[in-house]
């Protein structure tokens, strides 16, 4: 295969990382809802949790971004 | 890096670093380059701010002075929430890192400036320096005790499986610290400079400019989350550098 193809090939199926990313703050938001839905005055204490939660977990969908940076820019 | 062979800048260009004094010492380039100019840019800023603002120490605060209460009380919660009251004597490190990585965030959000954290080497330097104090504190209060981090409470048999585990889990704290930090500065301003670059690529295609102003918007958007993004990426770095102080004062059984 030619190189150049096989790196845009690459770089693309490297996004597909962020589907699981996707689905993690999908989880997370759903059940910081349902559960602040439930108790609404223990909603705001979690605030940080929630914030800490969604950055821990965008790093992971960002790592499979920087892995097609990396091929697109770098390699 | 400069124009591409299509004469479209390229997304990374804005990564380059430039030497600004060129000083070469024991074989080494260590030249004043863009990213330490912006480095002390940092550090004068936030020492500017921060002895500005608490020169007056009145009981009643102005304005400013507030602001940097208000960033210590912050950063003092984080680090009794997380370390507990025998963690408070690594504040001013937390609270360094804190607001150095916040302020270079922020720094590199300004259009046209550098950003210093989107460079791995600085983040791994950040982040090693954190792992190096775990480890060189943990071992000088616990002695051989700190080994016990490695050793969690599992029947014997899985020992042989969890030791490795918790070993590998250990050393990949630094990596995935700095990577983490590196990575959304680096993949926010490459989206940014993307999305900039449409507005000008569909100015230049005729009829379709009338659309330009859609990538403009987006770029806005997308501009307030990177400023979340920086403020975020701060937080999680304090409140990691938090958990993982907690392993030092504390050791495996707490």
């Amino acid at each position: 295969m030619d190189p150049v193809a096989a790196k845009y090939i690459g770089a693309g199926l490297a996004c597909l990382g962020m589907a699981g990313a996707g689905i993690g703050l999908g989880h997370l938001f759903g059940q910081f809802l349902s559960g602040a839905l439930r108790n609404p005055s223990a909603a705001d204490g979690q605030r940080g949790t929630l914030l800490l939660g969604f950055a821990l977990t965008e790093a992971l969908g960002i790592f499979s971004l920087l892995v097609a940076l990396l091929l697109l820019f770098v390699v | 890096m400069a124009a591409g062979a299509d004469g479209v800048y390229s997304p990374i260009a804005q990564f380059e670093i430039k030497s600004l004094v060129p000083l070469r010492l024991f074989g080494f380039d260590t030249s004043f380059t863009n990213s330490a100019l912006y480095m002390v840019i940092a550090v004068g800023l936030i020492s500017a701010f921060l002895i500005m603002s608490m020169r007056g120490r009145s009981l009643v605060p102005t304005r400013l002075q507030s602001v940097a209460e208000v960033l210590y009380e912050f950063v003092a919660n984080t680090v009794r929430e997380n370390v507990g009251q025998e963690g408070m004597k690594f504040f001013p490190l937390v609270f360094s890192l804190f607001i150095f990585v916040l302020i270079c965030n922020l720094m590199g959000m300004v259009p046209g400036s550098f950003t210093v954290t989107s460079h791995l080497v600085v983040t791994a330097a950040l982040a090693l320096l954190v792992i190096g104090i775990v480890i060189v504190y943990g071992v000088a209060t616990q002695g051989p005790q700190f080994l016990k981090l490695f050793v969690p409470d599992v029947p014997a048999p899985l020992l042989v499986l969890m030791v490795p585990i918790e070993v590998i889990s250990f050393l990949s704290r630094p990596l995935s610290l700095s990577v983490r930090l590196f990575a959304n500065m680096l993949a926010g301003h490459i989206a940014l400079k993307i999305f900039a670059g449409f507005v000008g690529s569909l100015l230049a295609a005729g009829i379709w400019g009338i659309i330009s102003p859609l990538p403009l918007l987006l770029t806005i958007a997308l501009t307030a989350l990177e400023v979340l993004v920086a403020v975020l990426q701060a937080y999680v770095f304090a409140v990691l550098t938090c958990v993982y102080l907690h392993d030092a004062v504390h050791g495996a059984h707490h």
